[in-house]
């Protein structure tokens, strides 16, 4: 499993003070722990800052790069932000993400093939959110025809099939589950991507849906989350379910993870 | 007046059949249909908006207070003329240009409706064009517009300068809300208020134009 740490985002109080302070150390820290924790790549999403998006989130590229040897996930929904942040980033980044929405695909086409990358599909249409599993695995499969027919490994696309809350519609878990399992199924070597939170908005006792939901995404292929390490608990139940889906030889990494102190069921 | 209570209580529940029964009920004991709604439905909504607010109650059970109201509406419309019910204030509602999302926009509009305005949903991807369009059209006392993506946002400072160039400003209110949206870009764009959350915007609504 792709562990992606998420705590990077300015729309948590923290992250944007630190930014807006240019507080290097703090966010270096942020980046450190998530690192210790597990997290193979580092999300860094500067979007509240709307017209300085780009300067800030080029700054935290260099500032995390600068004292650490990991690849960053850039998040944003805006090709500009990410096009010039690629640029500074040292190894293959993933870039989240390229979707159908015409102007967002044309613009980011050529950002993703300006440079060794990986890229997050999100399974959003042109003119509409999808409801059902086929819904997404059209767009998906498009997204993915149109990436690698522009030279980008399957290998290298993570398809995001757009969680939706299930308080607004008890049937959107189904439809994101059954999408993961089509579309690993359907193109082997390629991953599926997804965020935890969307799924439980609208409900109480948020992180128990979430981390649920993470177990059963994962029952259904889903080869990289993004999440928050530094969450014992959360990690617990990853590691957990990689182990029972015989994903985790003499259950080396759940053992390990205890030993470490790094998981906790508290 | 205490079967208009019962009722309310069965829509804060969203139990349909108590609802609906209630309401037969209430128009047989000869309650005017305007009370009803007024008493019955829409004071139900209101305390629904504000436990949502409140986190008390969740947006399964604000889908479903809605259900039921709209199941009780339909018993009512006979006894009401067109244009006869009268209205909060107009609204005209939307996600803005380039933005497809539109869960928060309608969780915002269902809960307008249930607190008596009445709402005409432009649905996605509205263009300042057609805000302003609708607004020459229709003159709503609200102009309400969401935004789920940081990108969007400035989608809703042009819908806001459309209307300005269209002279039309001064003659609509301007509420804004969405996940990356917040009090102070409203205040920057010249939005008259910023709503948190389905319930408040109900709220907000109401303290702009003045109405309870």
């Amino acid at each position: 499993m792709i562990i992606v740490g998420e705590q990077i985002n300015t729309s948590r109080k923290s992250i944007a003070e630190a930014v807006e302070k240019r507080d290097a150390s703090y966010i270096v820290k942020i980046a450190r722990e998530q690192a210790e924790a597990g997290a193979h790549y580092i999300d860094v999403n500067a979007g509240t800052f709307l017209e300085r998006e780009t300067e800030c989130l080029c700054w935290l590229v260099e500032t995390i790069q600068s004292e650490l040897d990991l690849p960053l996930c850039l998040d944003s929904p805006n090709p500009s932000a990410l096009a010039e942040a690629i640029k500074l980033h040292k190894g293959e980044p993933i870039i989240n993400s390229i979707s159908l929405e015409v102007e967002r695909f044309q613009a980011l086409l050529p950002v993703v093939i300006s440079q060794p990358c990986h890229v997050v599909a999100l399974c959003m249409a042109e003119i509409s959110m999808p409801i059902t599993v086929e819904d997404r695995v059209q767009v998906g499969a498009e997204l993915i025809r149109r990436l690698t027919d522009a030279g980008i490994p399957l290998a290298k696309i993570f398809v995001d099939p757009l969680i939706q809350p299930i308080s607004v519609d008890t049937g959107m878990g189904l439809a994101s589950l059954g999408a993961i399992s089509r579309i690993m199924n359907d193109f082997p070597g390629i991953n599926t991507i997804c965020g935890l939170s969307n799924i439980s908005f609208g409900l109480p006792e948020r992180r128990l849906i979430n981390r649920n939901f993470l177990s059963l995404c994962v029952s259904h292929g889903l080869s990289a989350v993004i999440l928050d390490p530094t969450d014992r608990q959360l990690m617990a139940t990853l590691l957990a379910v990689e182990m029972l889906l015989n994903h985790d030889e003499y259950c080396e990494n759940f053992i390990t993870a205890y030993q470490n102190g790094r998981i906790s069921d508290k | 007046m205490s079967e208009l209570k019962a009722l309310s209580e069965a829509v804060i529940k969203g139990d349909i059949n108590s609802a609906t029964a209630e309401t037969k009920k209430a128009l047989d004991s000869g309650n005017n249909a305007q009370d009803i709604l007024d008493e019955g439905l829409i004071a139900a909504m209101d305390e629904v908006g504000r436990r949502f607010s409140k986190g008390l109650l969740f947006v399964p059970q604000m889908l479903r207070s809605a259900k039921t109201m709209q199941e009780c509406m339909k018993l009512l419309e006979s006894f009401f003329q067109e244009g006869d019910i009268t209205s909060k204030g107009k609204v005209v509602i939307g996600t803005v240009k380039g933005d497809l999302h539109d869960i928060g926009k309608n969780l915002v509009s269902m809960m307008m409706e249930g607190a008596g305005f009445s709402i005409v949903d432009l649905g996605v991807d509205v263009s300042p064009e057609r805000f302003v369009e609708k607004v020459h059209e229709i003159a709503p006392d609200i102009v309400a517009m969401s935004a789920l993506l940081s990108t969007t946002m400035p989608s809703m400072r042009m819908t806001i300068e459309a209307l300005k160039q269209a002279g039309v400003r001064g003659k609509v209110k301007v509420m804004i809300g969405g996940a990356p949206v917040t009090d102070k870009y409203a205040r920057e764009i010249g939005a008259d208020c910023y709503g948190p959350d389905a319930g408040s915007a109900v709220t907000k609504a109401k303290e702009i134009l003045g109405v309870s």
